[in-house]
């Protein structure tokens, strides 16, 4: 294994180095150019374009008879672009609404590459074979011309990426301002989709036609879940996809049956898979913490909020007591109880003595606040929204969790500190 | 009753315009003065924003014309500035607050060229303007509604227009907000500035404006809202729609008839 991280990283062998850093290229400009589909919610052109590359492809070869890699590039670029100008002129000039007209267009240049491509391979053309590999892609085999043709892509992309970026911006977030200032939205606009199609056409040649649309949205989506700044969702993007080349390329390397693109883009999904879960702020786990450190709050809340009342009942606030007692005055499960409580005595909020819990001061501060915000949020559902006294208990245990402090006062003062609920029970106020 | 001025700031003469042939605006023909606070009133589908958006070009006339300060929009761009609805934009864009005000800058920039210092501290001075100072680097997706509708004004304000176009400005936002914005419009005009804004809530529209146009599908009225915004204009405007205008409408549509012969 460490002779081959070794073998493979000193990128001694040529042919390592065409893979490893066309795969990089490929993968870095297509994540660029993707963060501006994505953010433009065109996430399907990209589907779209590469499928309709193909035709392109066959054709520049029927006409040239070989497989130079800028001759095919060009001819593939000029039926993906088409494909787009079909797609816009379809929706602005018909009926037919946007994913209709996605799908045909995507359909109907495919079946045409498809066809154009089953006519070479019968034409016992003996310089075909291989054409079929766009398909699916074929970044283990990259040459040195591909990787010269590759980087001047990808160069122009950034380039004009550089020097458009805050007219790309603007046509993202809001065109109709745009074109209130005078810049020419549709050239510019126009200006994007070309380098996207640039970005497919030299894509599909790593991952083929049907994983590129992976490429070009997946990593802007991943990086969107890392940050709100756009310049650092586009760096970040760049670095998920040459991350993946470079992990597919050596997949690819270390077990010789792996095939380079599919685990490029099994290597972007993952980071996309992880950013979906783990991502802080944005990422479902700590959605999740969230939720349980809020529901486990509201358990606490409610506990207290119980033996205060219990207190409340007796007119004594140090009294003990046991489950039974607890659950009579508010319906817990067994295992809420039991949880609950441990957690509260680890907090200091109780005591426990043979099996009966007490509240403690700060306990009683925390079970009466609770018990405050609920007659104080009644009785202002009451006055303020005019609805009825018997209705307004369940909106209240609800929001008795949300209040914070500073709402609590203003809405003390709002009221003149009243003291008395809708049901003329005393609102307790702190000592 | 329409009344006209002479040098106007906004000038529209004889506009129609239509959506997939229908027309949704007939013949308008009007004038605002320049200096003015005018509201464009009138119900739901009246074409309110329709009118604002065929003066600044983003939707195709099917006849007529429009003038600001009597010269035609692409003259005379660097001294408009257009205030979309704050719905029509995805809020969840990567980007702060500053970011969305200093484009109210790229205009005057000019293609290619980076953002300069003078544009961040014109943003800055716009934003403090809203009272959006302290919201500078928030991620605009945390922001209210009133919050919002205080950037795109921000944003606006950083072009130094001479005549503003405001897509109901004051929907969706909070009674504070709406007090900034309706003391930072007459500042504005106090400096000789024309404001022209898409209006909803009929009760503020006497202590807010001084100039009133009056739509549904035609140009019911225009003039000082003393003058216009009585009793019996209002009726008409919001009294439903011309039955036998909408008809025809209709039937553009479905017949496929141009606006105009040609």
């Amino acid at each position: 294994m460490k002779e081959l991280i070794i073998d493979f990283f000193s990128f001694s062998n040529p042919n390592i180095r065409y893979v490893v850093f066309g795969s990089m290229l490929l993968a870095v400009s297509s994540a660029i150019v993707g963060c501006f589909t994505f953010l433009k919610k065109k996430a399907l052109v990209g589907d779209v374009v590469s499928h309709a590359v193909l035709p392109g492809i066959c054709l520049s070869f029927i006409i040239s008879g070989t497989k130079d890699p800028f001759l095919l590039i060009i001819g593939a670029f000029i039926t993906g672009w088409l494909s787009i100008v079909v797609m816009d002129y379809i929706i602005q000039n018909s009926k037919i609404k946007e994913d209709t007209a996605t799908g045909l267009s995507l359909s109907v240049f495919f079946g045409i590459g498809i066809l154009l491509l089953t006519y070479i391979q019968h034409s016992g053309n003996a310089a075909q074979s291989g054409l079929d590999s766009f398909l699916f892609g074929k970044a283990a085999a990259l040459v040195g011309k591909d990787l010269l043709a590759f980087s001047l892509v990808a160069i122009l992309i950034l380039v004009v990426v550089f020097f458009f970026y805050k007219e790309f911006k603007l046509i993202s977030f809001d065109p109709a301002f745009a074109q209130s200032l005078g810049i020419p939205v549709k050239r510019i606009e126009l200006i994007l989709s070309s380098i996207t199609v640039m970005a497919v056409v030299t894509g599909i040649q790593a991952v083929g036609v049907v994983l590129m649309a992976a490429m070009l949205i997946t990593p802007a989506a991943a990086a969107r879940f890392w940050t709100d700044k756009l310049s650092i969702m586009i760096l970040s993007a760049a670095c998920i996809g040459a991350l993946s080349g470079l992990a597919g390329a050596f997949i690819s390397y270390a077990a010789p049956a792996m095939p380079t693109g599919p685990w490029i883009v099994m290597v972007v999904s993952l980071i996309a898979l992880f950013s979906f879960f783990f991502a802080p702020k944005k990422g479902i786990i700590i959605r999740i913490l969230k939720q349980r450190k809020i529901k486990r709050r509201l358990l606490e809340e409610n506990l207290l909020k119980s033996f205060y009342k219990i207190g409340e009942f007796h007119d004594d606030f140090e009294l003990a007591s046991n489950q039974i007692e607890i659950t009579e005055m508010r319906r817990f499960t067994p295992s809420q109880l039991r949880k609950g409580l441990v957690r509260l005595r680890r907090q200091g909020f109780i005591n426990k003595i043979d099996k009966r819990w007490s509240l403690t001061n700060e306990g009683y501060q925390k079970g009466q606040r609770v018990v405050r915000l609920h007659r104080l949020w009644e009785l202002y559902l009451t006055t303020y929204l005019r609805i009825a006294p018997d209705h307004v208990h369940e909106d209240a245990e609800n929001i008795e969790h949300v209040i914070t402090p500073e709402l609590e006062k203003k809405l003390e003062a709002l009221l003149e500190y009243p003291e008395y609920d809708p049901h003329q029970t005393e609102i307790p106020y702190r000592d | 009753m329409i009344k006209n001025v002479d040098n106007p700031a906004l000038e529209i003469h004889d506009l129609t315009v239509s959506y997939d042939r229908k027309p949704v605006l007939w013949g308008v023909d009007l004038t605002v003065p320049e200096g003015s606070i005018a509201a464009i009133i009138g119900p739901n589908g009246a074409g309110k924003s329709t009118l604002i958006k065929s003066i600044m070009g983003l939707i195709d006339m099917s006849s007529g014309y429009n003038k600001i300060f009597g010269k035609d929009l692409n003259e005379v761009r660097q001294r408009v500035s257009y205030v979309p609805q704050k719905e029509s934009v995805d809020w969840d864009f990567p980007a702060s607050v500053l970011d969305i005000v200093m484009m109210g800058r790229y205009a005057a920039i000019g293609l290619f060229k980076r953002l300069r210092k003078a544009d961040k501290e014109a943003a800055l001075l716009a934003l403090e303007q809203v009272g959006m100072l302290a919201f500078k680097e928030r991620q605009i997706s945390q922001l209210s509604g009133g919050q919002q509708q205080r950037v795109f004004l921000a944003r606006a304000l950083t072009q130094q227009a001479d005549i503003y176009f405001m897509d109901e400005p004051f929907a969706g936002v909070d009674a504070a907000t709406e007090k900034t914005i309706i003391q930072l419009l007459k500042k504005l005009a106090s400096q000789g500035k024309t404001i022209i804004v898409v209006h909803h809530d009929l009760q503020s529209v006497t202590t807010y404006f001084d100039w009133v146009i009056m739509l549904n599908l035609r140009l019911v009225a225009s003039g000082p809202t003393e003058e216009v915004f009585i009793p019996k204009l209002i009726e008409e405007t919001y009294g439903g729609k011309l039955t036998l205008l909408t008809e025809v409408g209709e039937l553009m549509k479905k017949e496929q008839f141009p606006a105009r012969e040609k």
